[in-house]
């Protein structure tokens, strides 16, 4: 049944991420809209990009709190991720094991981001006028799944060797059988979630990030007439 | 008109705690019947509307990536609620940019996505009702689309196109506003947002080259309908008669004339100013670009100059080439508008024409960037141009300068609260309280250096600002163009080894 739900979460995820960037880059950008001072090459947009996926930096000028609190939930989060390849990879590459040590930390430091992120939430007026039901349910999924995660390494410890069979089983299409974790099919379930809630839901700015049209256009409107053919 | 209450002078910039509805009764007047007709929308609000506005919406949807985006991707992180300046001033949660947004974003969810037809009100969907189109008229009239939250969101989400959007909707179903539409139809038929004909255009050049040649003592031109003149300057229309805006029309005068460049103004486009912009309406944009170009194409001149106007520059520089280019007919050499600022800088630095800095020896001057020039534009060929030219400028011109405080300048300045189409009567009130935190970082530098002078290159700048100063205590003669400055210090008469 796991395996079912999961190959059905994987199928929507793509088709979900795959469509979405489909309708966004058949949307055209009619003018030169970007938030100027603005770069007027190419590499210029990618320095500012590579800016704001890394660093963060629009976000650091405008609220440092949020700042360090979404950064290193991000950062967290990448180096699990990072962390988790070693479940997914046979044989398991050296550099996987930089990650072993540092991912467990993370495990905290990602719960502790996620408390803060969703206290802040709460707390600040203004935030809290925003937000819906679901901007706290996403947070609490998140740091249920850190939960769980960390619960399979300090308490309950299930056996490895079936979880990496079962998950390399999922991966070449030949699935093996369930492990015998409850702690690790919460965790997967919590997971599967999250990756289903993705691309119909605001969790879409990962995507979005790289093409936002303010950031990614050159200020060149003058040297290239920029034109799109609806808007000619 | 109910409360105008300028909130009190600190120097200090808080962020204050919500008032639900303080600014709710701030609401543009509706546009007339034979307006909305005149510029091919409905005349009312369509029987059908509702159908009609999620119709549109739809297509805009599919016409502008930036619109698309933004309604998909704001994890509502909180880090623009704090930067306008509408929200700022009257402390109304619906002028924070993201709970703009989401007056518009419940309803796309609502229409558009899995996430609101499954969860509904838990994700904040919400059906486009009266209530709901009422508040999207009154709160996308309380953007100046300045695009200050836009500087600040991580992924670059720009409520200035949101509101562009939701104007555009509105008109759409025949629920426009007065004031911006009004303009439109004068700047579309007669030639300026003022809707002032050749001959009053006239006469009024007329009166100001007198008064120049009383003050002066020198005969200098303000020349309309020239053919074959050197120069094409398409200026705000308010640059004709309006105070302070006349002064720095005199000193693009002085600046042509002690320069020997010739240089027209033309009476089919006398306007620099683009409202077709503010209402994210491409056709009536391109329209009334068209007439620029149009004009220059006719009078046969090499290139066109823009005068001191925040969002002209941003519709010259950025859109005019998408619009209406390319400029073939005009000079090679200059393929496109150039901002006065940088005209005159360059003449100033070649040696073309001198200025007495002393002659501001009275004055200790601060620059207000305005917004679209900030955030929406660039001038001359480095990165940041808008932020460097005019204050050289401003320097060539006077000994003493003064920068008000950071996060308040260059792409982090705030408007001055009456941009975007707000520029309205009926919206004083608003227009006082939105200009409060770029009043608070100048009352800082009029208390620490004795600031005197607030120069300014844009036309809504200038009425704004001359307008709500005396609400908040405030010598309204403070107001100036960086023009007016250059126009006092500019030194006429035979050029050294001429």
């Amino acid at each position: 049944m796991l395996t079912v739900i999961a190959y059905a979460v994987a199928v929507i995820f793509v088709w979900g991420i795959l469509s979405r960037f489909i309708i966004w880059l058949s949307s055209p950008n009619p003018l030169k809209i970007p938030t100027t001072p603005a770069p007027k090459t190419f590499s210029g947009v990618v320095a500012r990009i590579a800016g704001e996926v890394v660093l963060f930096q629009s976000l650091f000028k405008a609220d440092k709190k949020l700042w360090l609190g979404g950064w290193i939930f991000h950062v967290s989060f990448l180096l699990i991720v990072l962390r988790h390849s070693r479940y997914f990879l046979y044989p398991v590459p050296e550099w996987v094991m930089v990650f072993q040590t540092i991912g467990i930390y993370a495990g905290f430091t990602l719960i502790l981001a996620l408390a803060f992120l969703f206290i802040r939430r709460l707390t600040i007026d203004r935030v809290n006028y925003v937000s819906s039901f679901m901007d706290y349910a996403v947070l609490l999924l998140l740091m249920l799944i850190g939960i769980t995660g960390l619960t399979m390494k300090f308490i309950g410890r299930p056996n490895l060797i079936d979880i990496k069979a079962y998950i390399l089983g999922l991966f070449s299409l030949s699935p093996e059988a369930m492990p015998d974790s409850t702690v690790f099919i919460l965790h997967l379930l919590l997971f599967l979630l999250l990756l289903l809630y993705f691309p119909f839901s605001k969790l879409l700015h990962a995507g979005g990030v790289f093409i936002s049209t303010t950031r990614t256009q050159t200020d060149t409107p003058v040297e290239k007439r920029h034109i799109t053919p609806w808007a000619k | 008109m109910a409360k105008i209450g300028a909130p009190e002078l600190t120097g200090r910039i808080e962020i204050p705690k919500l008032a639900e509805g303080a600014s709710a009764d701030q609401k543009s007047y509706i546009a007339k019947p034979d307006n909305m007709a005149a510029l091919s929308f409905p005349r009312e609000r369509l029987p059908n509307w509702k159908e009609k506005a999620i119709e549109k919406f739809g297509e805009l949807l599919k016409k502008y990536r930036s619109l698309q985006l933004s309604m998909d991707i704001c994890v509502k992180c909180g880090a623009c609620t704090d930067k306008c300046h509408y929200f700022i001033g009257t402390k109304d949660p619906k002028n924070m940019p993201v709970a703009r947004q989401e007056l518009m974003r419940k309803v796309y969810r609502k229409y558009f996505t899995t996430e609101g037809k499954l969860f509904g009100g838990l994700a904040r969907a919400a059906d486009l009702d009266d209530n709901l189109l009422d508040e999207w008229f009154t709160y996308f009239y309380q953007c100046s689309e300045c695009r200050r939250c836009s500087y600040y969101c991580p992924y670059g989400i720009d409520t200035a196109e949101i509101t562009m959007a939701a104007r555009e909707i509105m008109d759409s179903i025949g629920y426009g506003q007065k004031y911006t539409l009004e303009i439109i139809g004068k700047a579309e038929t007669i030639g300026n947002n003022l809707g002032m004909l050749g001959p009053a255009l006239r006469n009024t050049l007329d009166f100001v080259e007198e008064e120049i040649k009383d003050n002066t003592g020198v005969d200098i031109k303000l020349p309309t309908d020239v053919e074959g003149a050197d120069v094409l300057l398409v200026t705000p229309s308010a640059d004709f008669f309006a105070t302070p805006h006349v002064e720095s029309l005199i000193g693009y005068a002085k600046v042509f004339h002690q320069a020997g460049i010739s240089w027209t103004f033309s009476s089919y486009a006398s306007e620099a100013g683009n409202f077709g912009m503010f209402i994210g309406n491409y056709d009536h944009m391109k329209t009334i670009n068209k007439r620029i170009w149009d004009a220059a194409r006719e009078l046969k001149v090499k290139r066109v100059i823009a005068g001191e106007c925040g969002h002209a520059w941003r519709a010259m520089y950025s859109f005019s080439n998408t619009l209406n280019g390319p400029f073939d007919y005009l000079d090679k050499k200059y393929p496109s508008p150039v901002h006065i600022c940088e005209f005159t800088l360059d003449l100033v630095k070649k040696g073309a024409i001198k200025l007495d800095k002393s002659a501001n020896d009275g004055f200790t001057v601060t620059f207000h960037d305005s917004c679209n020039v900030a955030r929406a534009s660039r001038m001359g060929d480095k990165i940041g141009g808008q932020f460097i030219i005019p204050r050289e400028l401003i320097k060539a011109a006077c000994n003493k300068y003064v920068e008000m405080s950071r996060g308040t300048t260059h792409a982090e300045t705030f408007c001055c609260g009456g941009g975007g189409g707000l520029l309205t009567d009926e919206l004083i009130d608003l227009r006082v309280k939105g200009a409060m935190p770029r009043m608070q970082a100048l009352k800082a530098v009029i208390d620490s250096n004795g600031v005197n002078f607030f120069a300014l290159i844009c036309a809504i700048c200038k009425a704004q600002f001359t307008k709500i100063f005396p609400y908040y205590g405030l010598e309204m003669e403070m107001v100036g163009g960086v023009h007016q400055l250059v126009s006092r210090a500019i030194i006429l008469g035979a050029k050294e080894g001429v």
